[in-house]
């Protein structure tokens, strides 16, 4: 597998990435050098192997319903880039 | 929009529905933050509701039995492995740019719901495909203002189930009759308020139509934004009829998501399905797999209450009472136990369904409050029943006097009001006859014409007795016992 210049392209779309024509060429041939480093697993016999969902043994983790760690309204917005009393405010969403 | 019927009757429409449910815990799906609705915007968040870099979340335990319930309560096998996904898209609401939710192993699988749509005289099973649980994204807020969105993050994290049906529906009917049998399960199990207007119970519709003989459905559209059950049933109306006449014009459907607006009754492309979104879904890799054993879905299982349709039946086979009772009593929880409490008081089901849909529903209605607040007790209600049966008074007294009097006085019983109040009525021969004999004796023109055939005038008589007798006379028995004085 390999990646094209569209496919390039809709991924950085996906990721809301925007770089020049000269970035372009090196990304291209990063994510292919990538690719066929991790192709190199393919070779691996897997067909009786389960998939692997998880990178932990552990299973359940679970916490009770009660309500705790809140933070102010105050220190919630401090860092946003734009904000008013109440809200985050970010750029008019069109749709 | 008036299509011909015999147009319409070519096609057949087919819907799946999609039904969001907000869960009714104290706390978000991944953290502890508060669900309360109606806060002040932006005062129920944490670092990890508003996807602050290194959080990790931790699931709430509530949330799974919730969603267990509701796969148990609609017949769905549940998942013993359950693995938790990312789907990943950019949208201001959504604060980690993924939504935590399930895809390849949903906790409920398959499973049926049973409606019976307005004038079908027989139920019919509406196939679920899954039920999954996810968190809910903020509120995006859309003002006059030129350059901004307002964003609220209480709601970002909040637990709901997504219940997913097949495309087994075929008609508005049938999908409003679907939510309808939704919106009482999730209250009757207690995990959702089934607010529509508020949003805790949200329903996309996919809609597409196909000539009768057709193999293959058609293009489908999904509609989105009805906050009633009722514009539901509008927008799916109005869907149907709007892809038949481009389909009977030539015109290809495409498939797109569409808005339903409840002041026009219309739906406007919102956008199409060619910019759908690729959400490269994975394995969340900061939650740990749910592991369901059976012991956990038997623990949900024990705590299960009786639900609408068993109830129903029960009324119907049990209590003997008509269909129509038994649907009208199981609307409500809370109404349905109350009526089976008095059940359990009096044999006379019947003359309970009467009370409870008559008299008791009016109250509730009138005072605005749930059968929890409804200050009589079942013992009590059955006490005036039987006060009824054994005719000791009046269906009128008993509705229009000793009720309004069990509503004032606490604990009040039935048979010592109507004493106190002087309002037992006389059913014995001995002490009626004689009100009847004077009563005749006066009114003799009266008698003549009965007996030359004006029967009509049995009613004068019953009134004079009663009205003599302080209307404590029992009519029935004054009925009886004058036509028997007058052969």
């Amino acid at each position: 597998m390999s990646i094209n210049k569209k496919t390039l392209e809709k991924i950085a779309h996906l990721a809301r990435l925007q770089f020049d024509e000269k970035s372009e060429e090196r990304m291209l041939k990063d994510l292919n050098n990538m690719l066929s480093f991790v192709e190199k697993l393919q070779e691996l016999e897997t067909d009786h192997i389960e998939p692997l969902q998880s990178m932990t043994f552990e299973s359940n983790q679970l916490r009770e319903d009660k309500v705790k760690g809140q933070i102010t309204h105050e220190d919630g917005l401090k860092n946003a880039p734009k904000k008013d009393d109440d809200y985050f405010r970010v750029p008019k969403v069109i749709e | 929009m008036a299509l011909d019927k015999s147009i319409r009757d070519k096609y057949r429409v087919v819907i799946g529905l999609e039904v969001h449910a907000q869960l009714l815990t104290e706390s978000k799906f991944f953290c502890s933050d508060a669900t309360v609705f109606g806060a002040s915007p932006n005062t129920h968040i944490s670092p990890i509701s508003l996807g602050h870099p290194g959080t990790l979340p931790m699931l709430n335990k509530k949330a799974v039995d919730y969603a267990i319930k509701m796969g148990l309560a609609c017949e769905c096998s549940i998942t013993e492995e359950n693995i938790f996904a990312r789907k990943n898209y950019f949208y201001p609401d959504l604060p980690k740019g993924y939504q935590v939710t399930q895809d390849k192993a949903p906790i409920c699988l398959g499973g049926q719901v049973w409606i019976q749509a307005k004038g079908e005289s027989e139920e019919k099973a509406i196939a679920l495909n899954r039920i999954h649980m996810e968190e809910d994204a903020g509120k995006s807020i859309h003002t006059e203002d030129a350059t901004d969105t307002l964003v609220d993050y209480n709601r970002a994290g909040v637990p709901l189930i997504e219940i997913v049906t097949e495309p087994d529906l075929r008609s508005a009917d049938e999908a409003y009759s679907f939510l309808t049998e939704i919106r009482k399960l999730v209250r009757y199990l207690e995990i959702c308020d089934g607010n529509m207007e508020e949003g805790s119970l949200r329903c996309d519709a996919n809609v597409s139509v196909m000539l009768k003989d057709a193999k293959e459905y058609g293009s489908k559209v999904e509609v989105k934004n009805m906050n009633s059950i009722r514009n539901v049933h509008r927008a799916i109306e109005h869907e149907a009829e709007r892809l038949i006449q481009l389909v009977e014009s030539g015109e290809k459907v495409i498939s797109e998501t569409r808005d339903f607006d409840a002041a026009t009754g219309t739906t406007s492309s919102l956008r199409t399905k060619e910019e759908l979104n690729d959400y490269r879904y994975f394995p969340e890799p900061d939650l740990s797999p749910l592991i369901v054993n059976q012991s956990w879905v038997e623990e949900v299982k024990a705590q299960m209450p009786a639900l609408p349709r068993e109830l129903k039946r029960k009324f119907m086979e049990i209590y003997k009472l008509p269909e129509y009772d038994a649907q009208v009593l199981t609307d409500n929880k809370d109404f349905a136990m109350y009526f089976d409490a008095v059940c359990q008081e009096t044999k006379n089901y019947k003359a309970a369904s009467n009370w409870m849909m008559g008299t008791v529903k009016s109250y509730l209605n009138d005072k605005n409050i749930n059968c929890r607040e409804f200050p009589v007790s079942p013992k009590q209600l059955a006490g005036l029943i039987h006060l009824v049966e054994d005719n000791k008074v009046s269906n009128t007294v008993a509705n229009q006097q000793i009720f309004v009097k069990m509503l004032e006085i606490k604990d009040a019983d039935a048979e010592s009001i109507a004493i106190e109040a002087n309002l037992i009525q006389e059913s014995s021969s001995e002490n009626i006859q004689p009100i009847i004999d004077e009563v005749l004796s006066e009114m003799a023109d009266k008698v003549k014409d009965y007996k030359s055939g004006r029967k009509g005038l049995i009613g004068l008589f019953v009134g004079e007795v009663m009205k003599r007798s302080k209307g404590k006379a029992d009519p029935k028995k004054t009925n009886e016992l004058l036509k028997q004085t007058l052969k």
